[in-house]
């Protein structure tokens, strides 16, 4: 047999090579990233046996099972769950526990929750979070009533429920009375502004709208926008509208809304102030580029004195300390409403809970993971959190005896002012793509950068939410 | 010696086959079974729903809008990178005149500066690359709005990547940005082993630079042209055009869902908003587009090799 013959059987050296090759190349953006195997869920893991429930240990916590916590890593950093996780390894000495602090929550836990075996406590928060709608709905998470229920960590007369911020236990239920989570942050939206900044226009903070086109007015003759936004992320602009909704129209207008009912977009409230916002625009009160801004630009051209007003939540002090000058007087408001037919008082103010923790309903210790929480929702743990990083949490009280920054001050005052006055609009939790994607970006990003009139973003908008509420692969919740 | 080819060609080829069967082949098969259930990707547990996936996908109109934009990047980044890196590659290796004592075949002057120059944006990684084009695109203080104020142009400020109609062609321009000079490098060196005496040949005969590049240039380079142009489609399909959506755009997607693609689009439905079965449906699309722009290019421009 001569080498012709050979080459011309089967398949040459080099037409191997060429086909393999063009494999390859098809196959690198192959959808290999979807791979954890979902089918080979093993069969979970033992649980811990429960301790003795004393007056020291209401949970009941086995003093020689291992705790695993694992802790978003962002911008409140680790320590303050460090030193909490010392006092509970000081409380049950016998007990080991695992600590770890990543960003990247999904891609280290999901695999884990597939198979069965996730930890004890999650701080499941951050860019990779695990959407808690399907937590919930896949009976993932263990309901934290027995920690509401049980004496709080400072005082045994009191339950834990008692020792937290409004709305914290509400924010922690999906539908019904079980409580999934427990957001230990405490966040509060509104209009943040330089104090100095508005002390030079000789102006107080505008409680009405035609107050708040005034002042605008008056920073524009200096040379100052009156407001900016975070224009490619514009779900920060609802920080302050959604409010403004609130005070001008009632709760029940934003709980229309969450609930989404049909025409809930088309209310009054809604219309007046979109319209106030517009006009915003329609001024030219708005920063220019303000569209093109991310949040972190917006937030600098803000602090270097460029706009008066952002909307935002009180991380924007530790996010931007770096760009924010000594003697800005960092302040922040309720928004300003129509006029003084709003249906709730000035003051009414967006606040809630952030940094969602979790006891999965498969792990192995969870009274562990409970008694951590306890622990870290007595006063000395929260102002230990507070001094550290700047940011209330869901523990009433823990801000007196620490010297606070002029943003968390100006943050309690507001919540003083609100006292009961305080709404939690739900879209953000409940709905991400709703929120995010399609009312944010969709609608009033546009309507903001003047690409839609306050008609056309309502009815939108509506059309949004209605698909939604039609849309059967994602569940739906209503206020209780 | 036709005894035991087989055993031999098996020998050699089990463990990578194998490895290849194992972590990518499988994973198809896996993704594609997948796309029939409704798991959510946060807890083992699943049931099958047929073609409701499918059905859903067909109707949604966001997906449509993915469609449309990455193919459009399949269609308009090859074009415009190639183009470019084959010039460029043309002027630096065979565009230059010849000088006084100079061999006949020579790039401009400085070519071997700009072959380096060239290559720099690939020694970034895509995701330092967006960012950077983030800030520059920034219309309050970017360096491109800057530049325009800088000679004179107050008035012309776009908003780049706010602006529904720009923000596609702003990604695409940093995609073609960063990718063009690893082709001008894959030219270059398919250039180099172009014989010289044929463009001496050409030169005798007053052949002017376009000429020389349609007639012997590009026919003897068509297979370098052919795969890279397979390969930038890929980039374009997959991993780079998520990169670059996902960190400089509104959103990421807009505004208005102007710059969404199908990576991005399976990235948010698996990772964002725990429907990881609709995911994988989204990802069996991308892979049926991806496989038939493959076979496209590979079937028109299938020519006759030129042996040289």
């Amino acid at each position: 047999m001569g080498s012709t013959a050979h080459d011309r059987e089967g398949v040459g050296r080099r037409e191997l090579i060429r086909r393999s090759a063009a494999l390859g190349l098809v196959a690198v953006p192959g959808m290999g990233l979807l791979s954890a195997c979902a089918s080979s869920g093993g069969g979970g893991q033992s649980k811990a046996k429960a301790g003795k429930k004393t007056a020291k240990n209401p949970l009941g916590v086995n003093d020689t099972a291992k705790m695993e916590f694992v802790l978003f890593d962002g911008g409140f950093g680790k320590e303050y769950a460090q030193d909490a996780v010392k006092i509970y390894e000081k409380d049950f000495p016998k007990a080991t526990v695992k600590f770890a602090a990543t960003q990247k929550i999904q891609s280290t836990l999901q695999p884990r929750f597939n198979q069965g075996n996730p930890p004890d406590l999650i701080d499941n928060s951050g860019a990779e979070q695990m959407d808690m709608g399907v937590l919930v709905g896949k009976n993932q998470l263990a309901d934290l009533t027995p920690l509401l229920d049980a004496p709080s960590y400072d005082d045994p007369s009191k339950k834990v429920r008692d020792t937290l911020r409004p709305g914290i236990v509400e924010m922690g239920q999906f539908d019904g009375r079980p409580v999934w989570i427990l957001y230990y942050a405490y966040t509060v939206y509104g209009v943040w502004y330089s104090q100095k900044a508005l002390d030079s226009l000789d102006a107080e903070y505008p409680k009405t709208w035609d107050e708040m086109l005034q002042v605008c007015a008056k920073a524009k003759k200096k040379g100052m926008a009156g407001w900016t936004y975070a224009g490619k992320y514009p779900y920060y602009i609802p920080f302050s509208l959604y409010p403004m909704i609130g005070k001008v129209g009632g709760r029940e207008v934003l709980d229309a809304i969450d609930n989404l009912e049909p025409n809930a977009w088309k209310h009054p409230a809604v219309k007046a102030c979109f319209e106030a916002y517009y006009e915003l625009f329609k001024k030219g009160y708005v920063l220019k580029g303000t569209p093109g801004l991310d949040h972190i630009q917006s937030q600098t051209a803000w602090a270097k004195g460029e706009a008066l007003f952002i909307p935002n939540g009180s991380w924007v002090e530790n996010e931007s300390a770096n760009v924010i000058p000594k003697d800005f007087d960092l302040a922040v408001s309720a928004p300003s409403g129509i006029d003084g037919s709003d249906k709730m008082p000035f003051g009414t103010i967006w606040a809630s809970g952030g940094e969602p923790f979790i006891v999965p309903a498969k792990a192995a210790n969870p009274e562990g993971g409970m008694e951590q929480l306890r622990i870290m929702l007595s006063e000395a743990s929260s102002k230990n959190f507070t001094a550290k990083v700047k940011s209330l949490t869901a523990y009433n009280g823990g801000t007196s005896g620490i010297e606070l920054t002029p943003g968390l001050k100006s943050g309690v005052a507001a919540l003083q002012l609100a006292g009961s006055n305080v709404v939690n609009p739900r879209l953000q939790d409940w709905y991400v793509q709703l929120e995010k994607e399609k009312i944010g970006v969709g609608a009033l990003g546009e309507m903001m950068a003047g690409r839609l009139t306050p008609a056309e973003a309502m009815k939108k908008i509506q059309g949004f939410a209605d698909e939604a509420a039609k849309d059967t692969s994602i569940k739906h919740y209503k206020h209780q | 010696m036709q005894h035991g080819k087989y055993r031999f060609i098996v020998g050699f080829l089990a463990v990578p086959l194998g490895l290849y069967a194992l972590f990518v082949v499988w994973p198809f098969i896996q993704s594609i079974y997948y796309s029939f259930t409704d798991w959510t990707g946060l807890s083992p547990e699943f049931k099958m729903v047929g073609f409701d996936n499918y059905k859903r996908m067909l109707n949604d109109d966001i997906f449509w809008k993915s469609l449309q934009h990455s193919l459009l990047f399949a269609l308009v980044l090859p074009i415009v990178t190639i183009s470019l890196a084959l010039f460029f590659a043309f002027m630096i290796n065979v565009g230059g005149r010849r000088r006084r004592g100079g061999p006949a075949l020579t790039g401009v002057r400085g070519s071997s500066f700009y072959k380096i120059v060239y290559f720099f944006p690939q020694v970034l990684s895509i995701a330092i690359v967006a960012l950077l084009f983030q800030f520059a695109y920034n219309p309050d203080s970017g360096a491109i709005n800057s530049l325009l104020r800088g000679i004179g142009l107050d008035h012309v400020q776009p908003l780049w990547l706010g602006d529904p109609g720009l923000a596609l062609w702003c990604v695409m321009a940093v995609l073609v940005w960063s990718t063009t000079g690893f082709f001008v490098v894959l030219f270059s060196a398919g250039m180099a082993s172009i014989p010289a005496e044929l463009y001496e040949a050409a030169l005798i005969d007053g052949a002017s630079r376009a000429t020389t590049f349609f007639r012997i240039t590009l026919p003897l380079l068509w297979d370098t042209v052919q795969s890279g142009w397979v390969y930038m489609g890929i980039l374009a399909l997959g991993a780079e055009s998520f990169a670059v959506v996902q960190i400089m755009t509104t959103g990421p997607g807009g505004p208005d869902y102007s710059t969404t693609v199908l990576v991005l689009y399976v990235y948010q439905k698996a990772f964002r908003d725990g429907q990881a079965a609709y995911a994988t449906t989204i990802g069996v699309a991308l892979l049926v587009v991806t496989l038939a722009f493959a076979a496209i290019v590979m079937r028109l421009g299938r020519r006759e090799r030129l042996e040289f």
